[in-house]
């Protein structure tokens, strides 16, 4: 019966497919909705998406050298990058190298080659500033302004660059480095800088997540089964921090922990240690990690606090009535159902751990330093934006990829926020 | 089965007083025993204190002043995992996060049973709640009657001797509450066990229990079998909290051989039963039932006038609201028979009652 039914649309009283007739009933309702979150969803995506795409982008697309010297990039694009260059190579480098020094873009089609190989910055500029009275042949004449140009490496370098579509960033980000051939191959042991950051920054962001767990959960306890006055109260320390500025914070660990801190001190005050040896609290990965771990707190204690306020207290009552001790109790009736708690602190800890910039900026010191403190370095110093978004995009990948691990051993559902 | 002795008493509060604030009390010195395999209800409105002399009892409150006896041993000091008392919750608490079979095994772990053996009793619980199917579902997957047979087997599961039970059946509707208060009322015969149930709805108590302490203000108000507790309450409160029941104000003329003559605001008397009132012209509260009420159709020398007021239809009989002497709430159910006359709204007629049926009781503030 039900099979039959199910193949032939069930139809409204004037004959259209019910399905239809819904949808146009509902279609006002619908369009309305859209409406009012339209406003908010035009505000994301010019100011969230766009811009976010935008950048990422960078990290694949660099098209610097191939603007400013068209002619060099076409007639690498056809090197095989094991003969010589060709006189028709040194010619197109000439004469590229003769605009740019006069729009003045030399320098930045310079820069970008320098990132594959440096010291050719100065040889380009260099060179540059006399290639308008080059003659030809212009192999002869260009080796004899810098004998560099002779070295098949500097073709190499300008091979790589001239690729305005690369995955070279993200090959660096990863420690990996772009050859001319477009091969990769790993850095060289001492520039393998990027993945053991990301693994630091992981680690870091692991012990956080920790602590605020260890430090959360009692208070998230003790919040939810005190009476409502004191509870309210706690709730207010709990929330102070939070609602004041992550600088004054931060500020205020360097009070604390510097070696003539506050905290020091007292230990020399106490005979804990002597005075000419002050431990050092801050400027390092320890004073990122307790002021990380003060400043996240809250992230771990609302959503466990949310959850342990709707556990009944009959549960642990029933457990111990059964004749559970209090650690039975405790430990399998009580914590498996903070799970959802401990799950969504976790993940928001971890993850707003995980891009932390501010913080380890101000008092990570040398060893202290997370990725976000690298990505920001290549954005404001070395203005390689390339390579900052390639990074980014790792970060990304790496933290979403997580987030899908935690979805299939946790369950996203599971999760809650409050 | 009712042994009140306190001698041979299973569970005994010994002037037991609580207070939570240091201020006032919420239980005044209570005194109760109970009986080994006794069904005994505590009764009461909210705040009445019969779920915080229950709480004691299970060992979640601690007594302020008195002592508590399981067995004739004093239990103040044991904690409540080594009480050995099954409990059933208000919501059931059963645990979200296990299913049904895991539940039930949970005491059986903790007391260190064998696999085998917590699979037999288990299952033997299972079957005894008619739940034998559905051992490998999750709370969240029963209907509340459901979870409510899981809870009780879940109390019972691990053969306590005695078992707590508070408002179990207060989140099911009408028709379900009605069937599982048979059923847990057959499961305490069956077992023998000793169950204290904690319920406001006093046709709850009135069905299940063997004796019913009603409780207000932190006092036990009466404690007595259902039938004297309808038939023969000892003050106001609870002949106004058991069932429906009529009051009239009067004053005492005179007492004789435990029947006394009481007048109304208007001199006209009646005679009632004199169980709890003063004294000679101390004000008294009359207390009768309205099916133990008769229309008269002529005045005679024990009847009393009244006027019809309103007439209700009720199928099985019709609820009759009367004037009698300045008190127009007075209710008297009238047997839809044959021998009946008809009433018509406004009618003056007369009213009777044996002396016995009507109580003399004290004028209470409550009241």
């Amino acid at each position: 019966m039900s099979q039959t039914a199910d193949k032939q649309p069930v139809l409204a009283a004037d004959g259209t497919p019910l399905k239809q007739a819904l949808d146009a009933a509902l279609f006002r309702n619908r369009m309305r909705a859209f409406m009012l979150v339209l406003p908010l969803l035009l505000f994301l995506f010019v100011t969230f998406i766009i811009p976010i795409g935008i950048f990422l982008s960078f990290g694949i697309h660099d098209p610097v050298f191939s603007k400013f010297m068209p002619k060099t990039s076409a007639v690498l694009s056809d090197w095989d990058t094991t003969s010589e260059p060709t006189e028709d190579m040194y010619a197109a480098l000439v004469a590229d190298m003769v605009v740019a020094r006069k729009d003045k873009t030399i320098g930045r089609a310079a820069t970008r080659v320098n990132r594959e190989l440096s010291g050719t910055r100065s040889l380009f500029t260099s060179s540059a500033r006399k290639a308008a009275k080059l003659e030809a042949p212009f192999k002869e004449s260009l080796v004899a302004v810098k004998k560099q140009w002779a070295d098949p490496e500097v073709w190499k370098a300008m091979k790589v660059a001239s690729r305005s579509w690369t995955l070279g960033y993200y090959a660096n980000a990863l420690d990996y480095k772009q050859v001319a051939d477009g091969s990769f191959e790993p850095q060289p042991e001492n520039r393998q800088i990027h993945v053991p950051l990301l693994v630091k920054t992981l680690w870091i962001s692991l012990q956080v997540t920790l602590y605020c767990l260890i430090l959360g959960y009692p208070i998230a306890y003790l919040m939810s089964n005190l009476p409502a006055r004191t509870s309210n109260l706690l709730m207010i320390l709990v929330l102070l921090p939070f609602w004041t500025s992550i600088l004054v914070r931060t500020t205020a660990w360097i009070a604390m922990l510097q070696s003539q801190g506050v905290l020091n001190d007292l230990f020399v005050l106490f005979g804990v240690t002597d005075d000419d040896n002050r431990y050092s609290m801050i400027y390092n990965k320890l004073g990122t990690l307790i002021a990380m771990t003060h400043i996240l707190l809250p992230f771990m204690v609302l959503p466990l606090y949310s959850v342990m306020r709707g556990i009944p207290p009959s549960y642990v009552r029933a457990a111990k009535s059964m004749g559970a001790t209090n650690w039975t109790a405790f430990s399998r009736i009580y914590a498996p159902q903070t799970i959802p708690g401990i799950g969504a602190g976790a993940i928001l800890v971890f993850i707003v751990a995980i891009g932390y910039y501010i913080t380890p900026a101000l008092v990570g010191g040398q060893d202290g330093q997370m990725i976000s403190n690298v990505i920001a370095f290549h954005m404001k110093s070395s203005l390689n934006w390339s390579l900052a978004a390639a990074l980014g995009g790792v970060l990304l990948v790496v933290v979403m990829t997580l987030y899908w691990i935690y979805d299939r051993v946790v369950g996203i559902d599971n999760m809650k926020l409050g | 089965m009712t042994s009140s002795d306190a001698n041979d008493a299973f569970v005994a509060f010994e002037h037991v007083q609580k207070s939570y604030d240091g201020e006032t009390l919420v239980v005044k010195d209570l005194n109760l025993s109970i009986g080994r395999g006794e069904f005994l209800t505590m009764l009461g409105p909210s705040g009445s204190g019969k779920t915080t002399c229950l709480m004691m009892l299970a060992g979640f409150e601690t007594a302020t002043h008195g002592e508590i006896k399981l067995g004739g041993r004093p239990i103040n000091n044991i904690p409540p995992h080594k009480r050995g008392i099954g409990m059933v919750f208000q919501n059931y608490a059963l645990f979200p996060h296990m299913s049904v079979h895991e539940n039930l095994a949970f005491p059986l772990e903790v007391r260190g049973m064998s696999k085998s053996e917590i699979e037999t009793k288990v299952k033997r619980a299972l079957d005894m709640v008619q739940m034998g199917a559905f051992g490998g579902r999750r709370p969240a997957q029963l209907s509340g009657g459901q979870q409510q047979r899981v809870a009780v087997a879940r109390a019972l599961v691990f053969d306590p001797e005695l078992v707590l039970m508070d408002e179990p059946l207060g989140a099911l509707d009408k028709q379900l509450r009605e069937q599982m208060q048979y059923e847990i009322k057959h499961i305490h015969e069956t077992l023998g066990v000793t169950v204290v149930y904690v319920t406001h709805d006093q046709s709850e108590a009135l069905t299940m229990s063997d004796r019913i302490a009603v409780f207000e203000d932190g006092r036990i108000q009466q404690l007595a079998d259902p039938a004297t507790l309808y038939e023969r309450p000892d003050n106001s409160f609870v002949a106004q909290f058991i069932g429906e029941n009529n009051k009239l104000e009067g004053v005492v003329r005179g007492i004789d051989n435990g029947i006394a003559t009481v007048a109304f605001d208007d001199g006209a008397t009646c005679e009632a039963l004199a169980v709890n009132c003063a004294g000679v012209n101390e004000k008294t509260l009359l207390s009768i039932r309205p099916e133990r009420v008769k229309i008269e159709d002529q005045a005679g020398d024990k009847t009393i006038s009244a006027k019809v007021l309103e007439l209700i239809y009720l199928g099985d009989h019709i609820r009759c609201r009367m004037d009698v002497h300045g008190h127009n709430e007075f209710i008297v159910k009238v047997p839809n028979n044959t021998n009946q006359k008809a009433l018509q709204k406004g009618q003056l007629t007369h009213v009777s009652w044996i002396p016995e049926d009507c109580r003399a009781l004290d004028l209470s503030d409550s009241v």
